[in-house]
C-alpha cells in the first residue's frame, strides 16, 4: 500500500531542511569566505558571530540529507553514487571548516593563522562543491563538457550567494568599521549574484527543455512571473537598503539579511517548481522514490512532535545570543 | 593499470571513517555527564576549582564534539555513495532509526552545545546547568539510536522479507519494539556506554596527571584527576560483567563470532582457555597455544562442562585471526586499566601522594579505553561479516556501482585527513593542559610570594604548594 501524499509532505520536508541549510549554514559558509578580505581582529569578531550556532546550522544538511536517505533511499543512492566526488570534495571542505572552529582557538596564537586559512578553504571548498551538486542535479547528471561547465557556473553563483547573506549577517551582528566593511561585501556581492543568478537562470532553460516547458507554456508563465518579479524587487530593495547602510542608531540592521531570506525563499521555490514531481531529474519522481509507507509514517509522527520543539529551541538559541556579537568566552 | 576491488576498498574507506569517528562521540557522550558533575557540585560548594574543572573540560568536549560532527556527516553520505544495497534492502527499519537520531539527538546537543560553552555569563546559572544536561542527554540519545542499528544488524527482530515491485527482498517491520529491543541491544548498549565512561575516566585522569606532572597542583587539577581514578575504579569491574553478559548474548545468537574470538575449532564440553596462539585457518588449528583447561566453558557457559560450538560447524565464519588478537588486545588493556584504576582509587582513598611512575602510567594511558573501545568494536563488526545485516543482508550484496580506483582516490584522502587531524587533536589537547598548567603555576607563584611574606615558615615547611 503506498500513500502519495505522504511522500509529498517528506518531499516538502526535505525541501524545507536543505532550504534552513543554505540559509543558515550559508551565512556561516559566507562568512568564512569573506575571511579573505579581513584583518586578524576582525577575523576573531567574524567568527564569533557564528561561533555559538554553527553546529546546529550543519545539521540540518544531516537532517535534509537523512531524509531523502530515509523517505527516498533509490534516490539517495543514484544522487549520491552520481555525484561521488564533489561529495567527497564538500565533506572534506566542511570538516576542514568544522574543525577549525575550535583548533583555531585552542592551538598555540602562533599557529592560529593555519587554522584560520583552513576556516577559509574549507569554506570555499564546501560552497563550490555544493554549488557544484546543484548545477549537475539541474542537468540530470549530464556529464557533458556543457554540463560541466553549467555545473561550473552554479558553483561560482553560490560562493557569491554564500557571501552575500555572510555580509549581510555580519551588517547585523557587528558594529563600527567592520560593519562598514560588510555592507561593502554585500553591495559588490549582490551585484555578483544577480549576474550570476541572471546567467544561471537563462541558461537553465536551455540545458533542459522540460523545465523550459515548464516555464514558458501557456498560462503557467502568467501565474509564474511572480516568482522571477518578486525576486528581482527584492533584489532591488536590498541594493536601495544597502545604499543607506548602516543607519543612524544602527536601525534596521536586521533587514539586509531578512530581504536576503526572501530572496533565497523565492530562488528555491522557483528551483522546486522546476524539478517537480522529479526528485531525481527526468528519471525517478518523488512518489516512485519514496520508501514505503509503513516507515514514512513512523518518521512522520516523529517529526510532527520533535520539529516544532526543536524549531523552539533554536530560536531560543538565537534569543540567548541576540544583538551585537561580542568575544566568545567560555566563562 | 591495476584495478583496485571496490569491495575491499568501500569496507576499508567506511572502517576508516567509523574508526575515526566512534572515537569522538565515545568521549562526547560520558564526558557530558562528568561536565554536569563538575557543575552541580559547583552550584553545590561554590569551589571554584569545581568551575575551572569545568571549564577546562568543555573545552576537551567542544574540540572532540566538533571533530566528531562533521565526521558523522561523511558517514551519513556513505550510505549512499558506497552502500545503496543496505537502505535499498533495509531502509524500512534503518531510515526511521536515524531519522529519530537526528530530530530527538542531533539538534539537542548542537543547539544547547552553544548554550553550555558560551552562555554562561549570558543566561541564568540554572539554565546553563540544564543546557548541560540536556547536551548530555542528546549525546546519549544519539548513542541509543545508533546502538539500536547496529544492534538490529547483529540480531535482527521484528521484520518480515517482502519482494518489492522489482523483486527486490525488502525488510518490512511488524514490531517497532521487537526491533528496538532486540535480543543484542541491551547488553551493546551497557557495554559501549560504559566504555565511553571508562574512556572518558582515563582522559580525564591523563590530562590531569599531565598538567600535575608540569607542576599544576591546584585543586582544579587534583579534583578532576580523583573523579577520573574513582569513575574508572567503580566502572571497570561493571564493565567485566557486562562484557560476560555480551558474550552469553553472542554465543546464542552468533555462536561462529563467538567461536572465532576463543579460536575454538571443535565443539567441545571442556573448552579450555586460550592465553595466547597462533589460529591457523589452512590446518583448522590454534598453533602454539597456552591454554588453560575448561576455563574457556566456565567463561561461556557458567559451567564446567558447558557445550561450545566450534568453527568447524559453520559453512562460512568470520576471519578468525583478526577476531581472536582483537579481543586478547581489548581484554588486555581492559585489565591494565582495572589494575591501574584500582590502585590509585586505592591511593587516593587512603589519603597517599599519587607517585611520579603512576602519574607517567597514567599520561600513557589517556587514550587507553579509545584504543579498547576500537579493537572491541572491530571485534565484534568483524565478526559479523560475511553479512552485513546478520542472515538478510551480505556485504557484497549492498556495495554500490562505484569504481575501484574512484574510492582509491577518496580512502587515500580520508586517511591522510584523519591521521591530521588525530595528530592535531592529541597534541591540542596536551598543548591545552600545558597553557592552563602553565597559567596556574605562575599563579601558585604569585600567590606563594604573597604568602612568603606573610609567614615565610610556613613557604620552607612546603605544604603550601599543595594547598593553593
Amino acid at each position: 500500500m503506498q500513500i502519495d501524499w505522504l511522500a509529498y509532505i517528506f518531499a516538502f520536508l526535505m525541501v524545507f531542511s536543505i532550504l534552513m541549510y543554505t540559509i543558515l549554514d550559508g551565512y556561516d559558509l559566507g562568512v568564512g569566505l569573506l575571511l579573505k578580505n579581513a584583518n586578524w581582529y576582525e577575523k576573531d569578531r567574524m567568527i564569533a558571530s557564528i561561533g555559538p550556532f554553527w553546529d546546529a546550522n550543519e545539521t540540518w544538511l544531516i537532517l535534509g540529507v537523512g531524509l531523502l536517505l530515509v523517505a527516498f533511499p533509490i534516490a539517495h543512492g543514484v544522487i549520491l553514487t552520481h555525484l561521488y566526488l564533489p561529495v567527497a570534495l564538500m565533506l572534506f571542505g566542511l570538516i576542514f571548516r568544522g574543525v577549525a572552529f575550535d583548533f583555531r582557538a585552542k592551538v598555540d596564537a602562533k599557529q592560529k593563522w593555519r587554522w584560520n586559512a583552513k576556516f577559509f578553504y574549507g569554506s570555499l571548498l564546501a560552497t563550490l562543491s555544493q554549488g557544484y551538486m546543484l548545477g549537475s542535479y539541474i542537468t540530470g547528471f549530464d556529464a557533458s563538457w556543457a554540463g560541466t561547465l553549467f555545473a561550473c557556473l552554479v558553483a561560482v553563483a553560490l560562493v557569491s550567494a554564500y557571501s552575500l547573506i555572510g555580509a549581510c549577517w555580519l551588517i547585523m551582528k557587528c558594529e563600527g568599521e567592520l560593519q562598514f566593511k560588510a555592507v561593502t561585501w554585500a553591495k559588490h556581492y549582490l551585484l555578483n549574484a544577480i549576474v550570476c543568478l541572471v546567467a544561471v537562470t537563462v541558461v537553465t532553460p536551455s540545458v533542459s527543455s522540460r523545465i523550459f516547458e515548464k516555464w514558458f507554456s501557456f498560462p503557467a508563465i502568467i501565474a509564474l512571473l511572480p516568482i522571477p518579479i518578486t525576486t528581482v524587487l527584492l533584489a532591488i530593495a536590498l541594493y536601495m537598503v544597502l545604499r543607506h547602510m548602516p543607519l543612524p542608531k544602527d536601525r534596521y540592521a536586521w533587514l539586509p539579511f531578512a530581504l536576503t531570506i526572501a530572496i533565497y525563499i523565492f530562488s528555491f521555490a522557483g528551483l522546486a517548481y522546476s524539478f517537480f514531481p522529479f526528485i531525481v531529474p527526468e528519471k525517478l519522481t518523488i512518489v516512485e522514490a519514496a520508501a514505503s509507507s509503513e516507515s514514512l509514517f513512523v518518521i512522520l509522527i516523529g517529526a510532527i512532535v520533535l520539529l516544532p520543539i526543536l524549531l523552539v529551541y533554536t530560536v531560543f538559541s538565537y534569543y540567548v545570543f541576540h544583538g551585537k556579537a561580542t568575544a566568545l568566552r567560555y566563562d | 593499470m591495476i584495478e583496485f576491488d571496490p569491495l575491499v576498498l568501500s569496507r576499508m574507506q567506511f572502517a576508516a571513517n567509523i574508526t575515526f569517528h566512534i572515537i569522538f562521540p565515545t568521549i562526547t557522550i560520558a564526558l557530558g555527564w562528568v561536565l554536569l558533575f563538575f557543575k552541580l557540585r559547583y552550584n553545590a560548594t561554590k569551589d571554584e576549582a569545581w568551575l575551572q574543572s569545568y571549564f577546562f573540560f568543555t573545552k576537551v568536549f567542544a574540540l572532540s564534539f566538533a571533530i566528531g560532527a562533521v565526521s558523522g556527516v561523511t558517514m551519513s553520505f556513505q550510505f549512499g555513495t558506497n552502500w545503496p544495497g543496505f537502505m535499498n534492502t533495509v531502509g524500512n527499519v534503518a531510515g526511521p532509526l536515524l531519522a529519530y537520531e537526528v530530530m530527538s539527538a542531533f539538534f539537542l546537543e548542537a543547539t544547547f552545545l552553544g548554550v553550555m560553552l558560551f552562555g554562561f555569563s549570558r543566561v541564568p546559572g540554572w539554565v546553563h546547568t540544564l543546557a548541560t544536561f540536556l547536551v548530555a542527554i542528546g549525546t546519549t540519545l544519539s548513542a541509543f539510536w545508533i546502538i539500536v542499528l547496529n544492534s538490529w544488524m547483529h540480531t535482527p527482530a521484528g521484520y518480515e522479507m517482502i519482494a518489492n515491485d522489482a523483486g527486490v527482498m525488502q525488510a518490512h517491520v511488524t514490531n517497532w519494539l521487537a526491533v528496538i529491543f532486540n535480543p543484542s541491544m541491551p547488553y551493546r548498549l551497557a557495554h559501549m556506554l560504559l566504555a565511553s565512561g571508562l574512556t572518558v575516566s582515563f582522559l580525564i585522569a591523563g590530562l590531569s596527571a599531565y598538567r600535575y606532572l608540569h607542576g599544576d597542583r591546584t585543586a582544579a587539577v587534583i579534583k578532576p584527576l580523583h573523579t577520573g581514578l574513582l569513575l574508572a575504579a567503580i566502572l571497570m569491574p561493571l564493565q567485566f560483567v557486562a562484557g560476560d553478559a555480551q558474550g552469553l548474548n553472542t554465543k546464542a545468537h552468533q555462536p561462529a563470532k563467538l567461536a572465532a574470538m576463543e579460536s575454538a575449532w571443535q565443539t567441545r564440553h571442556d573448552l579450555p582457555l586460550v592465553l595466547f596462539g597462533i589460529p591457523n585457518e589452512d590446518t583448522h588449528h590454534t598453533d602454539y597455544a597456552i591454554e588453560i583447561p575448561y576455563l574457556g566453558s566456565i567463561i561461556l557457559t557458567h559451567s564446567l562442562h558447558g557445550e561450545v560450538k566450534g568453527l568447524n560447524e559453520f559453512p562460512q565464519h568470520p576471519p578468525v585471526k583478526p577476531l581472536f588478537f582483537g579481543f586478547r588486545l581489548m581484554v588486555g588493556i581492559g585489565m591494565l586499566m582495572l589494575l591501574s584504576a584500582w590502585y590509585g582509587a586505592y591511593s587516593v582513598m587512603r589519603r597517599k601522594v599519587l607517585p611520579k611512575p603512576y602519574l607517567y602510567l597514567l599520561v600513557a594511558m589517556t587514550f587507553a579505553g579509545v584504543m579498547a573501545t576500537l579493537t572491541g568494536w572491530y571485534v565484534t563488526e568483524m565478526g559479523r561479516q560475511p553479512w552485513l545485516v546478520h542472515g538478510v543482508l551480505k556485504t557484497s550484496e549492498a556495495l554500490g556501482p562505484v569504481s575501484g580506483n574512484m574510492v582509491f582516490s577518496t580512502l587515500l584522502s580520508y586517511v591522510a585527513v584523519y591521521v591530521f587531524l588525530l595528530i592535531a587533536f592529541v597534541s591540542t589537547l596536551f598543548y591545552m593542559a600545558r597553557k592552563a598548567a602553565q597559567k596556574n603555576a605562575r599563579y601558585n607563584a604569585t600567590m606563594l610570594a604573597s604568602r612568603v611574606e606573610k609567614n615565610r615558615n610556613n613557604f620552607l615547611h612546603g605544604e603550601v604548594l599543595v594547598d593553593c
